[in-house]
């Protein structure tokens, strides 16, 4: 976790991050922790069955990926706002990149709101990408409500 | 009538608001199953020293509550694909322990012509509010019904 309250300024690039290749056990966990047991996920049948080659990742499993980015800074703030487009499908064995970069930021009542454009992709492909608003809390030591 | 028709007519429909807590086993197997190691996620201890002052959950968290049922809509066993994502938070991230009252409406159902034939799109909102209603949340989620999927659902 960080220790330094994130300074960003517009523009600014995240570190892109590559992610361990999707496994189906990860995609089994998933299901189970999440409770979305749409056996698209899961089972090649099912997946068949809805006209794909195979099952796919859970496009939450892959916007959960996205917030990775954000969690080292949880100490000083937190992911606010979200929202995300899929528009890729995500296989066993596929090797994602995530990242983004920030667009902005705004003071509020709560504290400073950052907002990036934020994606994850497989080589060439993006398979989510969207905008994401994160609450940084002010320096003085104030929290949550 | 069919699932389709059904979604067309009951569009504006709500589940009643069922009772939640942030379980903090299931906050430490999600954290897990997303590969975050984060300790505010888990470590009891680290979470005290926290401005949160507890466990909270990652931001996707919140697809795992129980959000009742609109009475009489139906959802498809699979095959539905997940379009769209959006989460707003209002007061923080949940705090393990927090009770939450959830409830989700039937916002909207559309259809687009495409390349590989006619798609459906069911828009959802799930949303959370403390005992007191407060919101704490609000989540709206778009699923696409493929070709595939609607010749079975015309089927049955």
């Amino acid at each position: 976790m960080s220790e330094v309250v994130p300074a960003w300024e517009a523009g600014d690039e995240l570190e892109e991050r590559i992610l361990p290749p999707v496994t189906r056990l990860q995609l089994s966990e998933y299901a189970g922790a999440s409770g979305d047991f749409n056996p698209i996920h899961t089972i090649d049948e099912a997946a068949e069955e809805a006209g794909l080659p195979g099952v796919i990742a859970h496009g939450m499993l892959t916007l959960a990926s996205v917030g990775l980015l954000f969690s080292p800074y949880l100490e000083h703030g937190y992911v606010k706002t979200l929202r995300a487009r899929f528009s890729g499908m995500v296989f066993v064995g596929d090797e994602l990149a995530i990242g983004g970069r920030v667009t902005g930021s705004e003071e509020t009542e709560e504290g400073r709101l950052h907002a990036f454009e934020v994606y994850a992709r497989r080589g060439e492909d993006t398979v989510a990408s969207g905008v994401l608003g994160f609450l940084v809390y002010a320096p003085d030591g104030s929290g949550p409500a | 009538m069919s699932q389709i028709e059904r979604w067309r007519s009951m569009v504006g429909e709500r589940s009643e608001r069922v009772w939640n807590v942030v379980e903090r086993g299931a906050v430490r197997k999600f954290a897990k199953a997303i590969g975050d190691p984060n300790p505010l996620y888990a470590d009891e201890a680290a979470a005290k020293g926290s401005r949160y002052g507890a466990l909270v959950s990652p931001p996707t968290f919140p697809r795992t509550f129980e959000y009742g049922e609109i009475r009489g809509m139906g959802w498809p066993e699979g095959g539905m694909l997940h379009g769209e994502h959006r989460i707003e938070y209002r007061g923080g991230p949940l705090r393990v322990g927090e009770e939450i009252y959830c409830s989700t409406e039937l916002k909207d159902y559309y259809e687009k012509e495409s390349r590989g034939g006619l798609l459906g799109f069911v828009v959802v909102e799930r949303s959370g509010e403390t005992p007191a209603g407060e919101r704490r949340f609000t989540m709206q989620d778009v699923a696409v019904v493929t070709p595939a999927l609607r010749r079975t659902l015309e089927n049955e």
